[in-house]
């Protein structure tokens, strides 16, 4: 059972632009964020059709292609290719992802794939998304990544993305995490190394993501006017887990 | 205490790897294991250290050979089939008497088969693999931490015994994330006398070679070899045991197949069977005297993995046959589920008299 987002209670994140891109190292969180965003865009706009394309081609193991019966019931549409979870591993483009730069009245999230290797894909839609200029490049940041888990690292990550597809990161979000043992002392002190990658960057902090059930105490602690958006899913192997 | 971080399986190793002093990867990418090969091109340029992507697994297996002649610490990972084409090179290790660490993520099989999970490698790690008469150390990591953690093990135990160590994951393994803590190796370094690392004009020359036309003399290197692997049979075998104490079915598993076995037996107690399970860290040597010790007491033992049966062979061959030993797997990618385990218990359970 899908739990609802928009009525949720916490202060949640105000999507404004028509494309909401999710980029960052593999293993942040990206696909995850993807998914609940991509929820919160369908409750916010009950008329508009709203997509999640799924462009890591990269590793054919995690994505967001997984989740397509849960997509279902939210009533998002997948775009992803053809081969994403067939065993085959080929890394192909789906030509459905023509109506995330086409269809202007499409509300698309991008999952993004990871590093600078997963976003080269995401270069052939870039001068259209550009032109357009009704995006949000979301880069998502995990403290507790090891390659990314200091401020010098994970700018670096982050320039060779923007160099990979083109598009310049707009904002920031911090999804620190251990899995399921994170707390929300881990959250919040993840949370300083994507407040630093903000500021060197410019670009403000647009939210924190964090499990439903750490969101209450987690708003307590965060500053005024911090915007959380809850998770309720996890993509794991062979498909996704409600973690309620 | 070192900080806890995120890592996938495949990052693990690599990192743990590094944490305990190898800066030499010789390597191919294969799914799922690429991380490995990705990890290290990232790392070892800014740690001093050497990521080679080889024009193919024969060539980055040479290339272990070499640099392990030379006594320093070396690893290569890859997936099925890339430990086939590197076999060859493995038994050219065991027969130089040449310490590395050997990862394999495994994916199913035969042939090109699948990029999704498989533990049907078991029979080519553990009998050998390439030809000749030899061993590896086969380590059976069975969560992230555990990846780490034998990984350091591992090296240390290839450069303690004098032979190639396999890590034997699966895709499961590779590429699940789990928090991590990576410890340094505690082991004391180990003096490489035999290396080739120049005479300096102050000894003999020293040479590493698998080749010997004098049969006696081939005779006796591989008597010495199997010395070693007596005491490594005598003081390496690990493995970990769930409530075996009083079970009645003890469910025998490794890596995945062990963590999903395990939710199978809470299962079981709970619907009132006496289950244990029994995870070999160990696959070669295997444990055979621990498990032997489970058949006075336990009635039906059920072998848990992802192959055709291939683990089952060694664990009716360590109870000596005393009991009925069952098969539960899924093969192709598949993984058994916690239900099918406990059906299997069930069974067992039912044929013995127990409750079911």
């Amino acid at each position: 059972m899908l739990r609802n987002i928009k009525d949720s209670g916490f202060p949640l994140p105000s999507p404004r632009a028509r494309v909401t891109l999710f980029c960052g190292h593999y293993g942040s969180g990206k696909s995850t964020v993807a998914l609940s965003f991509a929820q919160l865009l369908r409750e916010n706009n009950p008329e508009a059709e709203v997509a999640l394309a799924d462009l890591d081609i990269v590793n054919p193991y995690f994505r967001t292609a997984d989740s397509g019966d849960l997509m279902a019931e939210m009533g998002v549409r997948l775009i992803a290719s053809g081969f994403a979870n067939s065993n085959v591993d080929v890394p192909a483009m789906p030509e459905s992802a023509y109506r995330i730069t086409e269809d202007k009245k499409l509300r698309v999230v991008i999952d993004v794939g990871g590093d600078d290797r997963g976003a080269l894909a995401l270069g052939r839609y870039a001068p259209a998304l550009v032109s357009e200029n009704d995006y949000e490049m979301a880069a998502v940041v995990n403290a507790y990544r090891p390659l990314t888990g200091n401020l010098r690292d994970l700018l670096d990550v982050i320039g060779e993305i923007e160099t990979a597809c083109g598009i310049r990161v707009t904002g920031i979000i911090n999804c620190s995490n251990l899995g399921s043992e994170t707390t929300v002392d881990d959250i919040i002190r993840g949370g300083e190394l994507a407040e630093a990658a903000a500021r060197e960057l410019g670009v403000p902090v647009l939210f924190t993501a964090a499990r439903r059930a750490l969101c209450p105490e987690l708003i307590k602690r965060l500053p005024e006017g911090s915007a959380v958006l809850p998770l309720d899913h996890t993509i794991s192997h062979g498909g996704i887990a409600n973690n309620g | 205490m070192a900080q806890k971080v995120l890592m996938k399986g495949n990052e693990a190793i690599a990192e743990a790897a590094i944490s305990c002093g190898c800066r030499h990867y010789f390597g191919y990418p294969i799914t799922p294991q690429t991380e490995v090969a990705a990890y290290m091109a990232k790392r070892m340029p800014k740690i001093g250290g050497t990521f080679l992507q080889a024009e193919s697994e024969i060539a980055a297996v040479n290339m272990v050979i070499g640099a392990s002649a030379a006594g320093i610490r070396v690893m290569t990972s890859s997936s099925s089939p890339g430990i086939s084409l590197k076999s060859e090179g493995i038994s050219y290790m065991a027969g130089c008497d040449l310490p590395a660490l050997i990862v394999n993520v495994q994916r199913g099989g035969p042939g090109l088969g699948g990029i999704q999970p498989s533990q049907s490698d078991y029979f080519q790690a553990t009998r050998g693999g390439g030809h000749g008469d030899y061993h590896l150390i086969v380590l059976a990591p069975a969560s992230v931490q555990e990846m780490a953690q034998l990984t350091v093990q591992g090296f240390d135990l290839a450069d303690k015994y004098r032979m190639p160590v396999m890590l034997l994951a699966d895709g499961t393994m590779g590429q699940m994330m789990e928090p991590v803590e990576l410890a340094e190796s505690t082991a004391e370094k180990v003096e490489k006398p035999w290396a080739l690392t120049g005479t300096g004009m102050k000894r003999p020359h020293n040479i590493v070679n698998s080749l010997s036309l004098t049969p006696d003399e081939l005779e006796s290197w591989n008597g010495e070899r199997y010395k070693r692997y007596a005491v490594i049979e005598k003081e390496e075998t690990r493995y970990e045991e769930y409530l075996c104490d009083d079970a009645d079915i003890i469910v025998v598993g490794f890596g995945i197949a062990a963590r999903v076995a395990k939710n199978a037996v809470d299962a079981a107690r709970a619907a009132g069977i006496k289950a244990g399970m029994f995870r070999p860290i160990t696959l070669w040597p295997f444990p055979k005297e621990a498990l032997h010790k489970r058949a006075a007491t336990a009635k039906e033992f059920i072998s848990v993995e992802l192959s055709m049966g291939q683990m089952i062979e060694d664990v009716e061959l360590a109870i000596r046959c005393e009991r009925p030993v069952s098969l539960c797997s899924r093969v192709g990618g598949m993984i058994p589920s916690p239900a099918e385990v406990l059906a299997s218990i069930k069974a067992a359970a039912a044929r013995t008299g127990g409750n079911a």
